[in-house]
């Protein structure tokens, strides 16, 4: 009997364990089924690299570009924010602060982490909008420079705690050995720990740009919605989440526009395929 | 304990739904431009009618009619009249688009009120928002880059304002908003938007008009006359961008759904529409 129990609750966690693959797999060839049938109609080259989103035009023009490029340059932007600032913080944690103010540091990242991005925003929408205008004296606040700066705020959480992490697992030794070698806290940081930790610091960088690349409903809001091609970053962009969000409501099911949001999809899910994987190889290099 | 909260809690889950399937309520949903005068409306039916619930979303008129085209909503508000597409669409599921035209929307054109111009012809409106015009001089304002705002291409008033103001109704015209056109979300953000800025122009239904915006008074061409936005120029049709709202059902509308239209018809209905800020058919 209770060996029997045994192999039962072995077989459900067995199954639990499973399950998440076998969803990853049934998305994926729906995201397939769905979007490849936009390729009927319009060649993949064309799809990619087109400079014109027209989707309820007649006929439809169902060109990409202006949406890969605004995703990619929100999400650079962003990056440059986030990487100084989020490894910075993650130093600070792991090897300057004193163990009180590291408890409240690493609380209050979390419930960063926490904030919902609707809200983060609309914070940005009514604070950070006539902010960017200003200083930069543009006609509009909506441009990816908004945009970037509110996910970073979205990327700091994920980067600075797994950062964190892997500075902290440096063996204590190698720290010892360089203090015993007459090197200052300083000269540790920088020359001993930051190397040994680099795989993991750059795994905790990739996975917050995977965050960001992923998001929606800030930069719905904030980033201006225009599908041009971006030519600073100072200028409106449109993110290729934000289109699949805006638009999906209205798509016919089983028109073209609909497939091509099923091959945006695509496009998004293999952007974050490559990265997660960079981020798995860089991890288990470390191991 | 815990299982049986568990039980107590699966189990209202389960009969929520069957509560839904029962037919008090409702389901509507549709455009944004008319969510408030929806709700509005299913308020008051509400405070009469306290068995029966509706059920008010928005999420744009193309929303509303592809959850009537799969059965997820009972009535659709849309301010567009459907497409052929989706007709042809909804035939196959076996859904039947009724319409019913409940009220008529003018939409107004707004600039910051900082902004000196304060008419345009309908040719100039095509102009600035296909990318033609890009300076304010060119239209009697300041120097200053024109900013586009639009709404999303779910919402039923970008396909308006484009056939009727870019395409000026000409079914095969090919004019397109200005790609540099920044498509904002919601009527409330192009408000907010054009409250903030004055080089941007938007448009909206007339209920959005506040004291932060200045609505444009409109001509048909150089020689009509130039009028504004008013609930009595709708009316008297002088007012060039106006348009029908409509309810789409699925067939006749039957038992509640025809129950609720009824009401939204009635002279109670249409004064709610007038106080939402919309144009009463009666």
């Amino acid at each position: 009997m209770r060996k029997f129990k045994e192999f039962i609750i072995e077989r459900l966690i067995f199954a639990c364990g499973i399950a998440s693959i076998f969803f990853v797999i049934l998305i994926f060839l729906f995201l397939l089924k769905e979007g490849l049938a936009v390729f009927k109609t319009i060649i993949p080259f064309n799809f990619l690299f087109g400079k014109n989103w027209y989707p309820i035009s007649e006929p439809p023009q169902l060109g990409i570009l202006p949406l890969i490029l605004g995703s990619l340059l929100v999400t650079l932007g962003a990056a440059i924010i986030s990487i100084p600032i989020g490894v910075a913080c993650a130093i600070y944690i792991a090897e300057i602060a004193p163990l009180k103010l590291k408890e409240i540091l690493k609380a209050g990242i979390e419930l960063l982490a926490a904030i919902p991005s609707v809200v983060l925003g609309f914070i940005g929408m009514v604070t950070l909008l006539p902010w960017v205008k200003n200083i930069f004296n543009l006609p509009t606040g909506l441009t990816a420079l908004s945009g970037s700066i509110m996910l970073a705020f979205m990327a700091m959480p994920t980067m600075v705690s797994i950062a964190e992490d892997a500075l902290y697992s440096v063996p204590k030794t190698y720290k010892e050995g360089a203090f015993a070698l007459g090197a200052t806290h300083w000269q540790t940081i920088w020359r001993v720990l930051l190397p040994a930790a680099s795989s993991g610091i750059l795994a905790a960088v990739m996975l917050g740009i995977g965050r960001v690349i992923g998001e929606t409903m800030a930069v719905m809001m904030i980033t201006g919605n225009a599908a041009v091609i971006p030519h600073s970053i100072l200028a409106p962009v449109r993110t290729l989440t934000a289109t699949i969000a805006a638009e999906m409501g209205e798509a016919v099911v089983g028109s073209e526009h609909y497939f091509a949001l099923f091959a945006i999809g695509i496009v998004l899910f293999i952007i974050s395929f490559v990265i997660n994987v960079t981020a798995d190889l860089c991890l288990h290099k470390r191991q | 304990m815990l299982k049986k909260s568990l039980v107590i809690i699966v189990s209202c889950l389960f009969f929520n739904s069957t509560f839904a399937a029962d037919k008090n309520s409702i389901q509507i949903k549709g455009s944004d431009t008319m969510v408030n005068l929806g709700q509005a409306w299913a308020e008051k039916y509400m405070e009469e009618n306290r068995q029966e619930f509706m059920a008010v979303t928005g999420g744009g008129s193309g929303t509303g009619l592809s959850s009537l085209i799969s059965g997820t909503c009972d009535i659709a508000m849309s301010s567009r009249n459907i497409k052929e597409k989706e007709i042809l669409l909804a035939k196959q599921k076996g859904i039947n688009p009724y319409e019913t035209k409940v009220a008529l929307d003018g939409l107004a054109v707004v600039v910051n009120p900082k902004n000196p111009v304060s008419k345009l012809t309908v040719e100039q409106l095509a102009g600035i928002f296909t990318g033609r015009v890009t300076n304010w001089k060119e239209v009697g304002g300041n120097d200053q880059k024109i900013v586009i705002l639009s709404r999303e291409v779910n919402s039923g008033t970008h396909v308006y304002f484009k056939e009727h103001v870019l395409r000026k109704g000409n079914p095969n015209g090919k004019e397109e908003f200005a790609p540099s056109a920044l498509l904002l979300p919601s009527s409330q953000a192009i408000a907010d938007e054009v409250a903030n800025n004055p080089s941007a122009i938007g448009y909206y239904g007339m209920g959005y008009i506040s004291a932060k915006q200045k609505p444009v008074a409109v001509a048909k061409d150089e020689k009509s006359d130039y009028v504004a936005p008013a609930i009595e120029n709708v009316l008297n049709g002088k007012y060039p961008i106006s348009r029908p709202l409509f309810l789409y059902t699925n067939g006749l509308p039957q038992g509640l759904v025809k129950k609720f239209i009824d009401f939204c018809l009635s002279k109670q209905g249409q004064e709610i529409v007038l106080k939402t800020d919309f144009v009463p058919i009666k």
